[in-house]
Parts: C-alpha cells; sequence; structure tokens
C-alpha cells in the first residue's frame, strides 16, 4: 500500500503533466505485477470492489476516538478520509515500518472475494496494520473518493511511453481489457503478445487533423480537397457489432451509459466516425442545437428522462471505418464518403445524418463558406485530402481544420494566482473580469497563457505593483474605472453556466494582447458577452 | 500560607507575569525585566530593560536585534537556580532549538515550568528536553490535534533526497525558518550523507555560522546568488531560505524550481496545497499529539495551562484523563511559526 500512497501523493502535489507522466511510469517499472495494474485500475476509476460508506468509516472511528477530539479535528482538516488517515489510534503503538502492512493487491482481491457486511471489519484491521499515508490511500479506495486531476487520457500517454508504443495502440485495446492488466504490461514489456482485443465492439483509433497555416494554401491544391462543416459538438465513434453498441469519445472512453437514446437507435453493423450534438424535430427535418444543449448531456454517467426528452442526442457523420465485416480504414476518403451516404440513408433519421459537403472551386470560395456559416453550432470548416486512408493519430498533410476565428473581448485584471515550475516567482495565472454595472467588475475567466516570456514579467511587475490583498499563492489586483490592466481575450465559444458568479463560462480562453493603452471603464460589459451567446456562440 | 498558582503567574497583555517577582515572561511588547524561553521573534523581543535567558538565547537575540537590543543581560544556566526577589528560577532544556528552555518559577513550595516551545524528540542541534516534576505545568498547544503526529524527521529527509534524484534538473527549494528549522535540516541532510554544498539565502547565513560556532557542523554551506553561480548550476541542487523568499522574485533565479516546505503544519493536504507547496516535508520544531500527551504524563503536573495553539483539544484530553486543565488566553504568538 505504501507505494501506492507515495504514488498518490505525489500525483496530488505535482503540477506538471510532464512530471506526472514520468511518475506514472517510474511506478510501472519499479513496482511488479498485480499491484501496479491494480493502482493503474484505481487511478482511471476501473476498479469494481465493495465501497465502504463514510458513515460507516465514521462508526469505526467513532469507536476509537472521543467524538469531541475527533470533531475538532475533522473540522480542522476538512477531509473525513484524511482526518481518519491522520488521527487513527492504533490498538498496539505506532504502525510505522510494520511487516504485515497489506499491499494494493491484497487489499483489492480481498475486497473483491468479500461480502457487503465484511467490509468495515476489514477496513479496520488494515487501519491498524497501516501507516498514515497508506490509511489515506486505503479510505480514498474504498470510498471511491479519488480526484486525482489526472484524465484517463494522460494515464494512456503514461502507458504508451513506458511501453514505447503509440497511444492510439492503447486506446484501441484499452476498452477490452481487465484489471490487473496482465497481458498489457506483459506487452509493454515485451515478454508477452499484443493483446487482442476479444471484446464486442471495440474502439478504433481516431484520426485527427492538424490547425491549417494560411501559408499552406500556396502549397494545397484544392482540387485534391473536400471540405465538409466543423461542429462544435464531442467527436465520438457509434460502434456495433454482434448485437453490442457501443459510444466511444475520441480517447476510447466508453459513455454509452450517458446517451441510451442514441445508443438504442444504433441498429447497424459497423463503426462510424462522427459528432454527437443535440438536435430536435423541426422545419423541414431536424434542428441543430447549441453546445451549451449538449452540454446538458455531457459528463454524466446516467441520465434522466427528462433530459434525453429535453436535450435528445443526434449524430452527424463524417466517416465510416467499418461496414459489416469489412474494415474500411485504408480506402481512400471519397470512396468511404460514398459508403457513407449510402450507410446511413438506412438509418433512422431523427439520430443519424451525414455533415454536408461543401462545394468550392477555390480557397478563397472555400473562406467565403467560413466566414458565413448557416449555424452558430458550426465552429470552422475541415478540409480533407480526397485520396486520404483513415489513419490512426495526426497524420501529416492529410487533415487541415480551419477554425472559425476566435472572440474577443477586453476584460479587466482581477486576480492574479503564482505559477508553478519555470514560472515560480511569477503571478502567471490570471482571472479577469468585465463591468455588470458601471464600477462593479464580475469575473467571466481564468487564462495563464497567450503572452509572451518578456510579457510576463511585464504583467507580473504590474500585479507585484498594484496589490490589493493577498490569499496565500493569490493576489487581488486594483481594478476600478480609473486603475487597472486590461486584457484583449480570446475564446473559442460562451455559454451559460449557473456555476458562474457571471452566469457565462467561455471556452478556451486566452490572452490575446496586452492592452495596456485601454483605460479600465472601456473594457466589455456582460451584456456583450450575453448577447455573444444569444447571437453567435 | 502557600501562594496560590493563579497569582504566582497571570496572563496580562504584555505577556505572563509573576507579581512576587516583577517579571514577565516572553512578553510581546517591552516590559522592565523579561525572561525568555527562546529567539524565535514572537517571544524574544527587543526592547526590554533587563533580560534573562540562556546565553545562547542571548545570543541569538544580539544576532537578530543587535548588542543593544536590551538595557542588561544576563545569562541564566541550565539547572542553575537563580533568585529574583521572593522568586526562585531555574532554566531547563526545551529541545525546541538552540539555548531553548524552559522556566520554572516557584514559591513557597510552588512550582510552575512555564515550557515555551517544546518538542521533546532528540534533535542533533540542541539540548534534549527534560521532563520537570510541578504543580502547574505551562503547556503550548500548537499540534494539539489527534491528526498531528509528526513521522520521524529522518524519513522525510530521506523523501527529500530521493525527490532530489529524482529530478537531477530541477533545483529543491526547501522553505525552513531561519532559526532551528534551517540548522536541524541541514544537520539532518548531512546525517543522512549527503555532502555536497548546500545552498542558502542571506536569512539564514548569520545563523547557520552561529550554530557552527557552538560546535554543530553544517558542511559546505554556499550563498544561494546569482553572483556567485549560474542558473544552469542550480540545477540539481538543494536551496534553504525562509518560505517568504518563495513567492518573491528571488525564486526565478533556479531552473525549474521545486518547491518544499519543512514544516509540522505541512502533515494537512489542504495546508500543503494552499501554499503551491509540491514536496511537504512533516518536519517540526514543536511536540506532536502524541508528545504533547506523553509530557504531560511524564511530567505529571497538579495541573495544566494551556496556550498558544489548540487548547481547547488539548485541554478535552487532559479532562478525560482525569488531569486538571484551562486555557491560558495569551495574546501574540503567531500559529505559523514552525
Amino acid at each position: 500500500m505504501n507505494r501506492f500512497a507515495d504514488l498518490l501523493d505525489m500525483l496530488a502535489f505535482t503540477p506538471s503533466r510532464n512530471a506526472k507522466l514520468s511518475l506514472l511510469q517510474d511506478y510501472f517499472r519499479t513496482v511488479p505485477d498485480p499491484e501496479r495494474g491494480y493502482a493503474l485500475a484505481a487511478i482511471v476509476r476501473d476498479l469494481d470492489i465493495l465501497a465502504v460508506k463514510p458513515a460507516q468509516l465514521r462508526e469505526l472511528i467513532s469507536a476509537r476516538m472521543d467524538a469531541e477530539l475527533f470533531a475538532y479535528s475533522y473540522d480542522y482538516v476538512g477531509d473525513l478520509a484524511e482526518t481518519i488517515a491522520l488521527a487513527w489510534p492504533e490498538k498496539a503503538g505506532k504502525a510505522v515500518g510494520r511487516n504485515d502492512a497489506p499491499g494494493l493487491a491484497e487489499v483489492v482481491e480481498t475486497l473483491q472475494a468479500s461480502s457487503r457486511r465484511d467490509g468495515p471489519k476489514l477496513v479496520e484491521d488494515w487501519l491498524d496494520r497501516l501507516d498514515p499515508p497508506g490509511r489515506y490511500a486505503l479510505l480514498k479506495l474504498v470510498t471511491g473518493g479519488f480526484r486525482m486531476g489526472l484524465s484517463a487520457r494522460l494515464v494512456k500517454q503514461a502507458l504508451a511511453g513506458f511501453g514505447q508504443v503509440e497511444v492510439n495502440e492503447i486506446e484501441e485495446l484499452w476498452h477490452g481489457l481487465t484489471p490487473p492488466y496482465l497481458d498489457l504490461f506483459a506487452w509493454l514489456e515485451g515478454s508477452g503478445p499484443r493483446p487482442v482485443n476479444a471484446a464486442a465492439a471495440p474502439f478504433r483509433p481516431v484520426m485527427l487533423s492538424h490547425a491549417i497555416d494560411i501559408g499552406d494554401f500556396d502549397k494545397l491544391d484544392p482540387a485534391d480537397f473536400t471540405a465538409e462543416w466543423k461542429w462544435d459538438g464531442i467527436r465520438v465513434q457509434a460502434t456495433s457489432e454482434r448485437g453490442v453498441s457501443r459510444l466511444y469519445t475520441r480517447t476510447g472512453d466508453d459513455i454509452s451509459a450517458a446517451f441510451p437514446d442514441l445508443v438504442d437507435a444504433i441498429g447497424f453493423d459497423g463503426a462510424l466516425d462522427g459528432e454527437l450534438l443535440v438536435a430536435r424535430p423541426g422545419g423541414d427535418g431536424i434542428e441543430t442545437g447549441t453546445f451549451s444543449d449538449l452540454q446538458q448531456r455531457l459528463n454524466r454517467k446516467t441520465v434522466t428522462a427528462r433530459q434525453v426528452r429535453d436535450y435528445p442526442a443526434f449524430f452527424r457523420a463524417y466517416d465510416l471505418l467499418q461496414d459489416g465485416a469489412e474494415d474500411l480504414r485504408a480506402n481512400p476518403f471519397l470512396d468511404r464518403r460514398a459508403r457513407l451516404e449510402a450507410f446511413v440513408a438506412r438509418l433512422d433519421p431523427m439520430r443519424f445524418d451525414c455533415s454536408d459537403m461543401l462545394t468550392f472551386a477555390d480557397w478563397d470560395e472555400l473562406a467565403a463558406h467560413r466566414a458565413n456559416p448557416p449555424l452558430a453550432v458550426i465552429e470552422g470548416v475541415m478540409i480533407k485530402r480526397k485520396a486520404s486512408p483513415y489513419l490512426p493519430g495526426r497524420p501529416k498533410g492529410e487533415w487541415f481544420k480551419w477554425k472559425r476565428d476566435p472572440f474577443l473581448i477586453d476584460a479587466v485584471l482581477m486576480y492574479a494566482q503564482r505559477g508553478h515550475g519555470k514560472r515560480s516567482g511569477f503571478y502567471s495565472d490570471y482571472t479577469f473580469g468585465v463591468w455588470r454595472e458601471p464600477g462593479e467588475l464580475v469575473p467571466v475567466g481564468k487564462a495563464y497563457f497567450g503572452f509572451t516570456d518578456a510579457e510576463l514579467v511585464q504583467i507580473d511587475k504590474y500585479v507585484r505593483d498594484n496589490t490589493m490583498e493577498r490569499f496565500g499563492p493569490v493576489r487581488s489586483v486594483r481594478a476600478d474605472l480609473e486603475k487597472g490592466l486590461v486584457f484583449e481575450v480570446a475564446f473559442e465559444g460562451i455559454n451559460r453556466s449557473s456555476r458562474h458568479k457571471s452566469g457565462v463560462a467561455m471556452r478556451f480562453p486566452r490572452i490575446s494582447r496586452l492592452r495596456w493603452d485601454k483605460p479600465p471603464g472601456e473594457a466589455d460589459r456582460l451584456e456583450t458577452l450575453e448577447r455573444m451567446i444569444d447571437g453567435a456562440a | 500560607m502557600a501562594i496560590r498558582p493563579e497569582h504566582l503567574l497571570i496572563p496580562r497583555r504584555e505577556g505572563l507575569y509573576c507579581p512576587p517577582g516583577d517579571f514577565f515572561i516572553d512578553p510581546v511588547r517591552s516590559v522592565d525585566r523579561a525572561l525568555i524561553t527562546h529567539g524565535h521573534a514572537d517571544h524574544a523581543r527587543a526592547g526590554h530593560g533587563h533580560v534573562l535567558a540562556t546565553a545562547q538565547t542571548l545570543d541569538i537575540m544580539a544576532i537578530r536585534y543587535g548588542a543593544g537590543h536590551a538595557g542588561a543581560t544576563q545569562a541564566a544556566g541550565l539547572g542553575e537556580t537563580i533568585r529574583i526577589k521572593d522568586v526562585t528560577v531555574r532554566f531547563h532544556p526545551a529541545g525546541h532549538v538552540l539555548g531553548s528552555a524552559q522556566i520554572s518559577v516557584e514559591k513557597d513550595g510552588l512550582r510552575i515550568v512555564a515550557s515555551g516551545d517544546y518538542k521533546p524528540r532528540p534533535d542533533p542541534t540542541c539540548a534534549t528536553f527534560e521532563p520537570v516534576a510541578c504543580d502547574v505545568f505551562i503547556t503550548e498547544a500548537t499540534f494539539a490535534l489527534p491528526v498531528f503526529r509528526h513521522p520521524d524527521a529522518t524519513s522525510e529527509i530521506g523523501r527529500l533526497l530521493r525527490s532530489v534524484r529524482r529530478n537531477p534538473d530541477r533545483a529543491h527549494l526547501v522553505g525552513v525558518y531561519s532559526l532551528g528549522k534551517a540548522q536541524r535540516v541541514i544537520r539532518l541532510i548531512r546525517d543522512a550523507g549527503y555532502q555536497a554544498p548546500l545552498y542558502i539565502h542571506g536569512a539564514l547565513q548569520k545563523l547557520c555560522d552561529y550554530y557552527e560556532s557552538q560546535g554543530i557542523a553544517l558542511g559546505d554551506l554556499r550563498p544561494a546568488t546569482v553572483e556567485a553561480s549560474a542558473k544552469g548550476d542550480f540545477a540539481g541542487a538543494i536551496v534553504l531560505g525562509p518560505p517568504s523568499a518563495f513567492s518573491d522574485t528571488w525564486a526565478r533565479r533556479f531552473p525549474d524550481p521545486l518547491i518544499s516546505f519543512a514544516s509540522g503544519w505541512m502533515q494537512v493536504r489542504a495546508r500543503a496545497r494552499q501554499r503551491g507547496v509540491e514536496l511537504p516535508l512533516v518536519i517540526s520544531d514543536h511536540a506532536d499529539w502524541d508528545e504533547l500527551a506523553q509530557t504531560i504524563q511524564a511530567v505529571s503536573p497538579g495541573e495544566v495551562w494551556v496556550t498558544h495553539g489548540r487548547e481547547e483539544a488539548l485541554v478535552r484530553w487532559c479532562h478525560m484523563q482525569g488531569i486538571a486543565a484551562k486555557p491560558l488566553h495569551l495574546v501574540g504568538y503567531e500559529d505559523e511559526g514552525d
């Protein structure tokens, strides 16, 4: 348990992505099977073990410790698992260096084999045998309380780096694997064959595009390319075979459970690449909802009947990867596209359609399309080589995305937070706001990039010279009608949000320019952002 | 008739006052006669008429405030009996930092021990805490919650050195308070076998020199200045400085700094995260929960007075053991000085 506890602690305190990757890889290298596999499963929440409820933990501690002393402690620490881990009074002296401390594998395998009634008794015994970091890891494990801030993608990248394979190979296999992943580790270490994904309806690694550069157009012949709208939903893959249907994100996470309305409508044998959107019957066919509509359905494990009714899920197809038994991925795009149109024509039109192709003779004509999208939920155009096979990853020269220009607003710097690593000693993370009323700023977003190192030095000096208050690593910065630093902020979209004080949430905001010249009173008003939601985004 | 403890030492705005001896212990503002337990700034202030403290505490006060920090000074030997008016006082080691002492105050057979800040576990940089039998034991309560159980400091230093080996391109910036914690951490790093140069912030220099002069070898210490070295020279290095320096522009001279902090407060994750600490080291110069309890049992006083920190939890514990206890509300001692 101690190595796992160490890993959790270090991951929790390490801000840098690369450092997290190297911590995970060190762990996979040095920790044997099956422990490393259980740790991996715990981190990606793929571990199906007996859960112990917080109320049961409270019962355990109250049998050992004075309620008033526990209350003082919990009040100070603020986290139940951490309080119990630190304050747990062992039966016989401190549990440091005991040689009967349970390992992660012992804990997981015992819990898998136990009945619900036995959970608290087992945990109590382990708490006696573990030291405080081990107890913390145990309690987080049994309460399912990991909030690691680690994406499944990052963990798969760590595995790919560990085994010197491409990350899409991991993604392709991932869904067929089960903890403790012995076959996966054997393959990554070169001591076993590549695992065969035996699961029905496996994920197929997605083909991605490069952002186009204006200079690229001179080198590309428009006759070699097709174009279509780039829809602002989430990229997904719908797959079905042998009666099993699944919906995957572009990184291979299975999100079928959150979209039963769409998954039930799959009814085909094959694999489609496309965009997940919300769409309702309307006008002369289907009316596509906004990204805000789609957000009502995202990041949920399950879904209510009301959400299904109000925000029906819809699949706009881009590509056909598999048609029955036939793998089409090596075929040229135009061929796949013709097959796609025939394939989708047989599906439920309330749930599936094809992304429209755009006609253009030259790049200027495509630019005109891009400048005049018919719907706000279009975020640019996709340019695809007619001859391109469907290749996993981000191959060069095949597909390009040409996004619409970002939205721009002028906002006022309100708070600055100290950075980590190379940005230690610099205030590098900024919260900015716009005017709700004259003289009343309301925060609308945070950004920590988009400026040069030289600009960072200037902003940092400004923050230090104009600090109003300090809260730990955060400083509030003077920001009123007369005095304040204006940022031009670029962002990709804007939604309503009940979680933000301002009622709006930006997507992908970054600093595009420093407006030292601009009086803060002339920064944008919240109304302007609200109009962007209603009008365009 | 025997004097009541409430008349031998009483809390006042200036600090803990002894009417029959007419002196204060660790007063937070200038007084005529002060007895000082140790050199931390919240206990030892400049500007008193007379100061009685251990020779080392007097030296430390002179280093921090200049030789004229008090009208007159008198050094108290450990265990030496000193008479002040009708009162007898003695200084006993507290194990907190170099020179730190508990002060025993006795009159008409009644003895109160004001322990100041203390830790019972061994520390290679100062004399070890001695329990002193008494009628009233005044204890600090900085870490008086059952969640504060400091691990062995050598295992924490082991974590630091492993992190240094794992990150050869980064400079480890270890936050340490300049008196006591800095020298203890340096000594522990040396005891762990690390003999490479350690780089120190200017604020630590004089006190490190003083510890050396008192026979505590700290090895090769160098100033952490850019004038002396190029930025790349700090790759893989351990740099020690006061934690406040890390939020400052001072931290920018180091390559991809990894922020560490050696403090009992690092026990609680939220505290570490709040300060942006990447490698929290739980190393404290105060007694932890178990040590507070063990000390009270070892001293076995008739009554316990609990001050600065989480008084309510320790008072509760004493009551559960059948020991008379009450909080003693003294103002001006900082929560954060570990």
